[in-house]
């Protein structure tokens, strides 16, 4: 029996650049992309989302403040409120939190430089819809590509977070970018909406290094066809 | 009416933009002992009530022009010369 692919849409909003890798990655692993342009007040019939890495709106103001306003985040919102599936990769991580979809902001990285190289990530948990096929503590190998990817949450904040199993991702050893806690993802309260600063969609073919990116993008693509199977059961 | 909002990094939080411009007054061989950069937004709108104004740019600093977990926000109103 061949497995269906389930739909997931990738957004586009002007400045967007990956979302090109993100629909070939998530192909590749046996999804249908969906391209959503940004201007689209509602998603099409998807049980994930996926908003990609870029510079939308060319960072003005601050990186994801002014994606956060585009018609298509209507759409986000609705799926996630509704328990869809919400991947959030660099730009769309700050957008993420900028929305109020994830907590916390992304401040410029602590050097300044733009950082672009592999880093190794430790998986804190492997009971999300992102994770489900990482091991425990497994190390991932995943490049960042960013200049704000400084994950900062006040003291309370962080506690809270910590305390709720809220960091998925950490980078090892030193962190590329000032992140608090070598914070590299996190999830929400309900788990549904992940935002994370790597990017998986650039770490899925051998011939371009690491194929740990497809842990991620796996896993996303099976939760997405566990949610399809689920709700065409109803 | 004219506005200006004054956008700052709120204190404890760290400011690599900052530390970088004193890092190179101090080459320049000013002794600065802090810095911390921000952003102006210059706004323009159609003459009104001050209060309303002053009630509408506090919204907009709060749901756009800064992002009250990492920045603090200072608003100037003035009428038109």
């Amino acid at each position: 029996m061949t497995e269906t692919r389930p739909r997931i849409a990738v957004v586009t909003f002007p400045g967007s650049n990956d979302d090109g890798d993100a629909a070939l990655a998530l192909e590749a692993l046996g999804a249908e992309p969906v391209p959503v342009w940004h201007a689209e007040t509602e998603l099409p019939a998807v049980r994930a989302v996926v908003l990609p890495g870029g510079f939308s709106y060319g960072d003005y103001l601050r990186a994801g403040a002014l994606a956060r306003f585009a018609p298509v985040m209507k759409g986000v919102h609705a799926l996630a409120a509704e328990g869809g599936l919400v991947l959030g990769i660099c730009n769309g991580f700050q957008v993420l939190c900028e929305a109020g979809l994830l907590p916390g902001a992304l401040r410029p990285n602590e050097s300044l430089d733009f950082v672009c190289r592999d880093v190794q990530l430790t998986v804190e948990r492997t009971d999300t819809p992102f994770t489900m096929r990482c091991t425990r503590e497994q190390r991932l190998t995943i490049p960042v590509k960013h200049g704000e990817g400084c994950f900062f949450a006040d003291a309370d904040l962080l506690a809270e977070l910590e305390a709720a199993n809220q960091v998925v991702l950490r980078y090892e050893g030193e962190s590329p970018n000032g992140s608090l806690a070598r914070i590299a993802g996190i999830v929400n309260a309900e788990g549904n909406v992940l935002g994370l600063m790597p990017h998986p969609e650039h770490a899925v073919d051998p011939l371009t290094g690491s194929t740990d990116g497809a842990l991620i993008l796996g896993s996303l693509v099976d939760a997405a066809r566990h949610a399809a199977a689920a709700v065409a059961a109803i | 009416m004219k506005a200006t909002v004054l956008v700052r990094p709120k204190p404890g939080i760290l400011d690599p933009q900052g530390e970088a411009v004193q890092g190179s007054l101090k080459q320049l061989g000013f002794a600065v002992e802090g810095a911390r950069v921000g952003r102006v937004v210059d706004l323009e709108f159609a003459n009104g009530d001050p209060q309303q104004a002053r009630a509408e740019l506090e919204r907009m600093c709060e749901q756009l022009l800064a992002n009250p977990l990492i920045e603090s926000y200072e608003i100037e109103l003035r009428d038109d010369e």
